[in-house]
């Protein structure tokens, strides 16, 4: 068997244990998807409360009722694939507890074997919730205004693609921090804040036109193209040449965090002592 | 001597243990309370944003700007008591039993549920009430409404009825565990469930909402442990809800008596897992 055969098999092999791995408690698993659809009913119903305040027809920042839902719908889309719990708290303690030689030792890259842990587990994510995504987005069929056209769907599965690598390449430099400070659960307190309203989890990022100077600030920073840029491009809120440059600079923001990471794990590795058997 | 333990002193010593073991780790405490107050200002920002946008949440509600900040600082009391009593203990419930530890708690003369609910506390999550409490003051003071000292007071025993409502939701959610082996997601669980308890009840109408309202009303009485107590505080009692107010009494018992037989019998099918 040449090298490149036995390093497909090996990487084969950890993607087949990481889905059984995350097989083992489905039901914890199962429960705990079908309970992150039960906020979106809370936004629907909070935005159409909203809007009966309003006049008919009247929009909020340019965006109606529908348009305010479908996107709350769609970044849920873009969560299931840039959110990582666990991947940031559980790589610091591996490096705290010591766990992390045994990657010093085999012959297995450590961001390689993480990402392919997490690719398994996402696909069981979609494997498990593709049913009540499904049965939800039937049900709301009606607040979207139809499929988007082909090289639209293109750019937004590449999107999601990208949003899934700067999700992973962020976190694992968020763990990776415990190279230097072994305790990486505060910073991770505050990742996760300003990922949620960064990201345009909260709120639609539409509504802050009106404060250019806060919206600019949204726009320098990554976390836009973790829930909000995906979730725009379906449904249209950014076209044309705001799309393809959207792209790009999510491309610049991959690029940017996977190469940090890998000067992260090379300093890190360089930095750690581990002791005992 | 009595063998009865004293209840009082033993949640005196988890307190006092819990602020040791908080005070050890000075920089991480100051951090979680930075960070508190940190979700709790995006929240309030949110609702300024919304109300840039909308003079009032559901048309004829009265859930103006003001009124409604109160309605949130009383989300924010509720649900920081909760963070800072039992979240702790019940995030760690589920390990609990899938290491076979809960042998240890078993073992020891005090009520199980007691000593499972208020081990640990979390001290930092009292910047969030203090937040809410300061918001309170502030959406008071800009409300046409001024509540005497009985409206304070039943606030008080309702924000109290709140927090047991909530207590049994996590109790019962945190008794699966011994079903499921494992429930890593209780926090999730409990956040999307509760989740619903954070918006007035207003929002709940047509063939989505109706249904919820009635179910989080009466099935699972979530929806009183906020809307009830804010009420009281941000406008005068409407016709009808007098009733609502006397429920919500009834609800709070009744969860917590429910919570406590579902908890003891999921304790009948605990198996250790211990060697």
């Amino acid at each position: 068997m040449n090298s490149s055969t036995s390093r497909i098999l090996v990487w084969w092999t950890v993607l087949r244990i990481s889905v059984e791995e995350r097989l083992i408690y489905r039901a914890d698993f199962a429960l705990g998807t079908l309970m992150r659809f039960l906020p979106i009913v809370t936004q629907i119903l909070l935005w159409q409360a909203v809007f009966t305040a309003k006049k008919p027809g009247e929009s909020i920042a340019g965006l109606s009722r529908d348009n305010f839902v479908a996107y709350y719908l769609m970044v849920t889309i873009s969560r299931a694939f840039s959110s990582m719990p666990t991947l940031a708290s559980s790589l610091a303690m591996e490096i705290r507890d010591g766990e992390i030689k045994k990657y010093l030792i085999q012959p297995i890259d450590l961001i390689g074997f993480l990402m392919l842990k997490r690719v398994a587990w996402k696909l069981v994510y979609y494997l498990v919730a593709f049913a009540p995504f499904a049965l939800v987005f039937t049900l709301c069929r009606g607040f979207f205004p139809g499929w988007p056209s082909a090289p639209i769907l293109a750019a937004y599965i590449a999107s999601l693609i990208m949003a899934f690598l700067i999700g992973f390449f962020l976190e694992a430099l968020i763990g990776m921090v415990g190279f230097w400070f072994l305790e990486v659960s505060s910073l991770l307190l505050v990742y996760m804040l300003l990922n949620f309203i960064l990201s345009g989890h909260m709120f639609h990022l539409k509504l802050l036109e009106e404060w250019p100077a806060v919206d600019m600030v949204f726009d320098a920073l990554p976390f836009k193209y973790l829930a909000y840029f995906p979730a725009a491009v379906f449904l249209g809120t950014e076209q044309g040449p705001a799309l393809v440059q959207g792209l790009w600079i999510q491309l610049a923001w991959v690029l940017f965090f996977a190469t940090a990471c890998r000067l992260a794990y090379r300093a890190g590795v360089k930095r750690y002592s581990g002791f005992g058997g | 001597m009595t063998t009865r333990p004293s209840y009082a002193a033993v949640f005196a010593t988890f307190a006092r243990n819990s602020l040791v073991r908080d005070m050890m780790f000075r920089g991480n405490f100051l951090i979680e309370c930075g960070t508190s107050i940190a979700w709790s200002a995006m929240n309030f920002c949110f609702y300024l944003v919304l109300f840039h946008y909308t003079p009032e949440i559901s048309k004829g509600s009265g859930w103006t700007k003001n009124p409604f900040f109160v309605f949130l600082a009383t989300s924010m009391i509720v649900n920081s008591v909760l963070q800072v009593f039992i979240l702790p203990n019940m995030d760690r419930f589920s390990e609990l039993i899938r290491k076979g530890d809960l042998d240890f708690i078993l073992l020891k003369p005090i009520d199980t549920q007691f000593a499972v609910s208020f081990e640990r506390i979390k001290w930092s999550g009292l910047s969030t009430t203090l937040i809410g409490i300061a918001l309170l003051v502030y959406g008071l003071k800009n409300i046409e409404f001024t509540p005497g000292p009985i409206e304070v007071t039943l606030y008080i025993v309702y924000i109290a009825c709140g927090v047991a409502i909530l207590y049994s939701v996590i109790v019962s959610l945190a008794a699966a565990s011994v079903v499921m082996g494992r429930n890593q997601t209780l926090y999730d669980f409990w956040f999307s469930l509760t989740i619903f308890s954070r918006y007035p009840m207003e929002i709940y109408t047509g063939r989505l909402g109706t249904p919820l309202r009635l179910g989080f009303s009466f099935l699972i009485p979530i929806l009183l442990a906020i809307n009830v107590p804010a009420r009281f505080m941000a406008k005068p009692l409407a016709r009808g809800e007098g009733a609502l107010a006397g429920y919500a009494i009834i609800a709070a018992v009744a969860s917590l008596l429910m919570s406590r037989w579902i908890f003891k019998r999921a304790l009948r099918g605990y198996r250790s897992a211990s060697s």
